[in-house]
């Protein structure tokens, strides 16, 4: 193991990793908030598992730590990256397959980072995080959400963030296998594939909130 | 046909290049990239002016020897062929034609479009090996070797070390150089002896050298002159993790 | 006819003990001394790169140049088609003796027995060494080791790596020297050119290079000196070789008093694409292989001919009727399959004929459908794929479709620097393998056999050979880069240099070479006569005196100059085209790749006289502007019976 997080591909470890994790965690966050279809009780009752359940009180830290590791490293690679060319290109990349989100993952990634820091603003920190600090969190995280995405504007943002979210995870999802090694050249296309399915299913389900409270179809709150 | 062609001039790796313009007419469809080249040096000795240098070589797209960045794309708009292996079929009538030297902090410009490469050779000498000694060995038949691999092996042994890979990815990483190596040997019961030694050596080569890493464009496979698949990143990868997670 | 200077050493007894012999009674360097001597190679294909890495795997310390960027791209990577091995894995007869003979048979009876002898008896070691490197040759199913015919062979005896097997090879024993030099026992100079040899008491002892980069001039002294750079088909302007393959390196050593042999000994590969322009850099090789499945044809109708350069009419259109498959009707045993120099002249006599299928009248074609219909596309892609796809990316022209057009195109120089047994040349300490030297092919080379030469050359034959000689050295200490003879060699090549920029004419270095070129190909080509070849002789002192008052060099000679590097090249090459036409015109019989008009049968195949020209001649340099002497070094054929070479029946 010695000096394996030195090497490029060690670093690159860490991100794939870091990846497939924070991918994973998307899975169950698409998922509470999918409960808002349902019912503003059901909504509420998922939150209060989130805020109460001893496991995922122990994750959250955990996911913050995730997250950390993937944006410094993504940071590290990209300094050095940027360095094995110093002089550039005076005419830019025309090679056609390489996909655009591959190219731009960085840029992408900050988008996503850039909406995150609002996200968490509007939400977490008036829901989750008050739990931490001791404060006293919404009684109604419905209301919040429909209030929220009442507004078209914000909804408008929602949907962009998401946009970028499924360009990230597109590549990222594969790109993560590639780099395990877990790869070869009939499972390249069907990874790109699976990423793209998976990629395109956690975005449709995050942006049918905004769409379903835009539209008028959810509950006024209680 | 006739053509402006845009050529990136450098005196010497320490010099301040800049791009210089050109037109050139007369040209046969048939013509190679280089024949053309070859066309404007010849008229700019007779004027008495600088040719420009390039490299090249066997001219058959095997030696790997010319490179040159043409119009955005590593050995120029043709898929699967080096430049030598380009004609000027390949172009519009009066295109502008921008040609760049390949660009990496691990490639210093020669001269004009001609680059030193020695960074990979520098790379295979880290392991990029057998460690036979001349005889003494055995039969060529002695150990079978299924088909399917043989013919892997042969696939990834089919680098010509060009760096179009290098050049064209935008982290100017030589993962799918590296990899050819590695995966070439790995898949052969001869390789397998030091494949983990040799994953590790190489890889550490790359990183030292400055060239970029890997973040799975794709875009070395594309514009490869021989289509090497980047599964054989995939499996230096899979050596290179396994190796370290052994130490 | 038995020249003093030219010793031999062939040893005796019987044919197929003589190596074993030999190699019992040359000495032997000790592991001690080995550290102590230093050996100079000049040159990276597989003659040169194998030589390094085994003396330095055996513990001698070795310096390596080669004029590219990198070992790898020396041309030996280009060969394609495969390498000979008499293995008899096919279990159709072959042997040793059936190797030696089919090469000895093709090379027309005029190589030595013994050295042919040795090739085939080390061609299966090749095979094996390769393999334990990694080489990734063909294999079966079963997994075991694939083999193709190729060319002047009626057994499978051929190893290959797709169409790629030079390159596969090269790499092999390029990773081979990586290693040495990873290990520090070999010290690799790229973008180096060797400008001249530094003898010190008529010893081989350094040379002087020029650092391509920077125009530098370093010195570099050793015990031996190795001469692995390849052949002089570049004297043609347009061949099959690499751009930058040159014969400079052979040439100093030839001014130097190492004997040239048998200069007019240069193959005509048949199978090559058609030249289409004067603007043309090179000539690209299709890969013998080919032969294996193709079909070669021209039309029997004149009237076709006409249609098809008309572009009325595609060759795919004409019926088999009207189809001539002349080496098929001339050479019913071996076909499509006969060697390269009958297969090329028998072109040229359907081109002259009249019968060349392309605009210039010289072509003709290379046919797939029949094995396209026997074994299905899927297979011949296999095969061929990757040289299929190079001709249509050339070409433009698809040959699952329609046939290739090929025609033949100056590909290998059998003749080189003079070696003995011990491939030491007429110069103590001075070695020549692989191209560079002219000992294995004779008259004409057989496909899939130059791989074979170059590394027997390197890894089974020189490694024994030259420790005979260092085995006297072991006393010498390092020679010493101030003396005398090194100041003289690089003030020479300095003036050399200065004197080329100072001729400040008109015509770019390419020009002149074109020039020289299109004489060579003219009167010293494909076939040769007494009044052409006298006439070249005079046509090439022209442009010497061209080259020399009117050659343009731009730049300056402390840059990278790539003008300058061909300029000098040049001057060389000039040299070896007199010595080229000047054997031609001595050797005045028709044998091999070497073809005099008047020496024919009257169905026009090649008449030898053995009476008078069993021999290798040697040529002595004998100062600027004087013709050389020529030494004659007979050939004896214990073991053969020399006979008419018969590829009818």
């Amino acid at each position: 193991m010695s000096n394996i997080f030195c090497s490029s591909i060690g670093k690159k470890l860490i991100m794939s990793l870091s990846g497939l994790f924070l991918v994973i965690f998307l899975l169950l966050h698409v998922s509470i908030n999918v409960t808002a279809l349902f019912s503003q009780n059901a909504y509420n009752a998922a939150c209060r598992f989130m805020d109460t359940n001893i496991l995922i009180q122990v994750m959250v830290p955990v996911l913050a730590l995730g997250f950390a590791v993937h944006i410094l490293f993504s940071l590290i690679i990209t300094v050095k990256n940027q360095k094995a060319r110093p002089v550039k290109y005076s005419v830019s990349s025309k090679t056609e397959t390489s996909s655009w989100a591959a190219k731009n993952m960085f840029v992408i990634g900050v988008i996503v980072l850039c909406f995150l820091g609002l996200h968490l603003t509007h939400f977490w920190a008036k829901m989750q995080l008050q739990h931490f600090i001791g404060g006293h969190g919404e009684d109604n995280p419905y209301a919040l959400v429909y209030t929220l995405f009442g507004e078209w504007y914000y909804c408008v943002l929602y949907v962009v963030w998401i946009a970028a979210l499924y360009f990230h995870i597109s590549h990222g999802f594969w790109s993560a296998f590639q780099t395990l090694g877990i790869n070869n050249s009939k499972w390249i296309p069907r990874l790109q594939i699976i990423a793209k399915i998976y990629a395109i299913l956690v975005a449709l389900a995050f942006i049918s909130i905004p769409l379903y409270f835009i539209l008028g179809l959810g509950e006024p709150p209680k | 046909m006739k053509f402006k062609l845009k050529i990136w001039r450098q005196k010497n790796a320490k010099a301040k290049g800049q791009f210089e313009s050109f037109s050139i007419e007369n040209i046969s469809s048939d013509t190679s990239f280089l024949e053309m080249l070859d066309i404007l040096n010849n008229r700019l000795i007779s004027e008495g002016k600088e040719p420009i240098a390039f490299d090249h070589d066997c001219r058959e797209g095997i030696c790997g020897m010319c490179s040159l960045y043409i119009n955005g794309r590593a050995h120029g708009p043709d898929d699967d062929v080096t430049t030598c292996q380009l004609h000027m079929r390949k172009f519009r009538d009066g295109d502008t034609i921008t040609i760049e030297p390949w660009r990496s902090a691990a490639f210093p410009v020669i001269r004009d479009l001609a680059v030193n490469r020695y960074a990979f050779d520098q790379i295979l000498q880290a392991g990029g090996f057998v460690s036979v000694n001349t005889g003494g060995v055995p039969d060529g038949n002695a150990v079978p070797i299924a088909k399917p691999d043989a013919d892997e092996a042969m696939d990834a042994a089919a680098c010509i070390g060009c760096g179009a890979c290098v050049a064209t990815c935008k982290n100017g990483s030589a993962m799918l150089f590296v990899a050819a190596r590695v995966s070439s040997l790995a898949k052969l019961p001869q390789g397998r002896v030091e494949a983990t030694g040799r994953a590790k050596a190489m890889v550490a080569k790359m990183d030292e050298l400055g060239f970029g890493g890997c973040t799975n464009t794709q875009a070395c496979e594309a514009e490869c002159p021989k289509a090497i698949s980047i599964s054989h990143i995939a499996r230096l990868n899979r050596e290179f993790l396994c190796a370290k997670l052994q130490d | 006819m038995f020249d003093n200077k030219l010793q031999s050493k062939i040893p005796a007894g019987p044919l197929a003990e003589k190596w074993t012999r030999h190699k019992s009674d040359i000495k032997v360097v000790s592991p001690a001394n080995k550290r102590k001597l230093e050996i100079i190679v000049i040159g990276t294909g597989l003659g040169g790169a194998s030589a390094a890495a085994s003396l330095g795997e055996l513990g001698y310390n070795v310096k390596i140049f080669c004029i590219s960027d990198s070992p790898r791209r020396a041309h030996s990577i280009a060969a394609q088609g495969g390498i000979n091995a008499a293995k008899n894995y096919q279990n159709d007869n072959d042997s040793v003796y059936r190797l030696f003979y089919d090469t000895i048979k093709g090379g027309d009876y005029r190589s030595r027995e013994a050295n042919v002898y040795r090739l085939a008896e080390v061609s299966p070691l090749i095979i094996d060494q390769c393999v334990a490197q990694g080489v990734p040759f063909a294999r079966e199913y079963g997994g075991l080791l694939s083999n193709r015919s190729f060319g002047g062979a009626q057994v499978s005896r051929t190893f290959y790596a797709r169409g790629q097997t030079g390159q596969q090879l090269l790499l092999g024993a390029y990773a081979a020297l990586n290693r040495q030099i990873a290990e520090g026992k070999v010290k690799s100079y790229h973008r180096h050119e060797m400008l001249d040899l530094v003898m010190i008491d008529g010893k081989a002892k350094g040379i002087i290079a020029r650092n391509l980069e920077t125009g530098e001039l370093e010195r570099h002294g050793a015990h031996a000196v190795v001469i692995a750079s390849g052949g002089y088909g570049n004297v043609f302007f347009l061949s099959t070789n690499a751009m930058n393959s040159n014969v400079s390196a052979a040439i100093q050593c030839y001014r130097h008093g190492a004997f040239f042999a048998n200069p007019c000994f240069a193959q005509i590969h048949p199978t090559c694409i058609p030249v289409h322009g004067d603007q043309q850099s090179k000539l690209t090789l299709m890969s013998e292989s080919l032969r294996n499945d193709g079909r070669i044809w021209v039309p029997k109708k004149l009237e076709d001919v006409e249609k098809l350069r008309k572009k009325q009419l595609k060759p795919s259109q004409i019926s088999e009727d009207d189809r001539d498959y002349y080496l098929e009707r001339r050479y019913p045993a071996f076909g499509n399959l006969v060697p390269r120099d009958v297969a090329s002249r028998a072109a040229k006599e359907r081109c002259d004929a009249g019968y060349g299928v392309n605009e210039t009248g010289l072509a003709v074609f290379l046919d797939f459908s029949t094995a396209i219909d026997r074994l299905g596309k899927k297979v011949i892609a296999e095969r061929y794929g990757n040289l299929f796809q190079m001709y249509e990316k050339i070409t433009d022209v698809n040959p699952y479709e329609e046939p290739m057009q090929i025609y033949p195109a100056i590909h290998y120089t059998m003749g080189g620097i003079w070696v003995d047994y011990n491939l030491m040349t007429t110069i103590p300490g001075l070695y020549a393998i692989g191209e560079a030297n002219f000992s294995d092919h004779g008259g004409n080379r057989l496909g899939a056999s130059a791989l074979m030469q170059g590394l027997a050359d390197g890894y089974f034959v020189l490694p024994y050979t030259i420790g005979d000689y260092l085995s006297k050295e072991i006393q010498t200490p390092k020679t010493d880069i101030k003396d005398k003879a090194f100041d003289e060699a690089e003030k020479q090549v300095k003036e050399k240099i200065d004197k080329i920029f100072n001729v400040k004419g008109k015509q770019p270095v390419d020009a002149i070479h074109k020039k020289l070129g299109r004489v060579m190909w003219e009167y010293v080509g494909m076939a040769r006569n007494d009044k052409g070849l006298r006439k070249a002789l005079d046509l090439i002192e022209e442009i010497r005196r061209e080259f020399w008052s009117d050659v343009l060099v731009p730049g300056e000679n402390t840059e990278f100059n790539q003008e300058l590097e061909k300029a000098v090249r040049l001057a060389d090459f000039i040299e070896t085209g007199k010595l080229m036409a000047l054997d031609a015109l001595n050797r005045r019989e028709s044998c091999g790749g070497h073809f005099r008009e008047e020496m024919q049968t009257e169905d026009g195949e090649t008449r030898r006289d053995d009476r008078n020209f069993m021999y290798v001649s040697a040529w002595e340099y004998q100062g600027e502007g004087k013709d050389p002497l020529l030494h004659r070094e007979p050939l004896i054929y214990e073991s053969v019976r020399v006979s008419t070479r018969n590829y009818k029946d």
